[in-house]
């Protein structure tokens, strides 16, 4: 058992899985995007308050879930690196944060695009919106401070101690909508209980949920090989690597 | 109108439907496209630098055995 745990800490061995793993998860999300955003956008009926206007929830929703989900992997794998000195825990860190921040991004792009519309509005400075605005500054401070620092192993812990620092904009973005008067409409769907969303609309969004994770997935697997390569650059391993010595 | 018309008109909101449906596409798009360009990039650094530097190992070598055979 401690032997199992054990490889999953050992950087060849990630190295080699993430590379065996990632055609198979980047299929999965292909297939599953292609079809949530079909049946999104032609087979699930139209909003009986918002019109077609509301298909904007396929790829807002997910991508403002993703936004925080990313950031909570990457606090967690900087608390980690803090705790244990897990190097592969900086890694997976380091991988998430550019990630992350297109998430965070297509957010509030898209919910711009969908509150013009529905609030007569771009934007209004409200506790959701704010909060993710904040969000996408702590992606940018995160890499901002990997980037300043010079020596790599200084560099990594100020932006682990930043990354969990952070952490505690999660809940202020999740509670906003209850906590502060808003324009933003309070959470469609929830994983316990009745959501107020038909069967025909909830199956694509969770697709599309789905979709965005498996996409976080695949990227994330080619971000870390990419991290493992350039820490481990000098190891015999990686010397031994067919891809690398190869002619 | 045409169903095909009817579709893309989004019942009027085709403005706001579908440069969100774009801009996803390409952030989604970017996120694969770059990091397999840096992956691909990086691995080729790799490469160069640990044949460089077996060669120095080589050459080392070979500068040992002529001064010991000297």
């Amino acid at each position: 058992m401690f032997k199992w745990i054990h490889r999953f800490g050992s950087a060849p061995f990630v190295y080699r899985l993430a590379g065996a793993l990632s055609p198979w998860v980047g299929m999965a999300c292909l297939i599953l995007l292609c079809a949530g955003i079909y049946i999104g956008l032609v087979v699930a009926p139209s909003d009986y308050e918002q019109g077609e206007s509301y298909r904007i929830i396929y790829v807002h929703v997910p991508a403002a879930i993703l936004s925080m989900f990313v950031y909570v992997v990457m606090a967690i794998a900087s608390a980690i690196f803090l705790i244990w000195r897990l190097k592969l825990a900086d890694v997976v860190a380091q991988a998430s944060a550019p990630i992350g921040a297109s998430f965070t991004f297509l957010a509030l792009v898209t919910g711009s695009l969908w509150g013009k519309p529905m609030w007569g509005t771009w934007w209004i400075w409200d506790g959701r919106l704010t909060s993710e605005l904040l969000l996408l500054f702590l992606y940018f401070g995160y890499m901002a401070l990997r980037a300043a620092i010079e020596q790599p192993q200084s560099a990594a812990r100020a932006a682990a101690v930043l990354a969990v620092v952070g952490v505690i904009n999660i809940p202020i973005i999740h509670y906003s909508v209850e906590w502060w008067s808003t324009l933003h409409q309070p959470a469609t769907i929830s994983k316990m209980g009745e959501s107020s969303m038909h069967p025909s609309m909830k199956r694509p969004l969770f697709m599309m949920i789905f979709g965005f994770q498996l996409l976080y997935a695949y990227v994330l697997l080619i971000r870390m090989r990419t991290g493992i390569l350039q820490r481990e650059a000098r190891t015999s391993w990686v010397a031994q690597l067919p891809e690398v010595a190869r002619d | 109108m045409t169903e095909l018309a009817n579709f893309f008109h989004m019942g009027g909101y085709a403005w706001y439907v579908w440069p969100s449906m774009a801009i996803t596409f390409v952030v989604l798009l970017a996120n694969v496209w770059f990091s397999k360009r840096q992956f691909k990039s990086v691995l080729r650094e790799t490469a160069t630098r640990s044949k460089a530097l077996a060669q120095k190992h080589a050459q080392r070598r070979s500068n040992k055995t002529t001064e010991q055979s000297s």
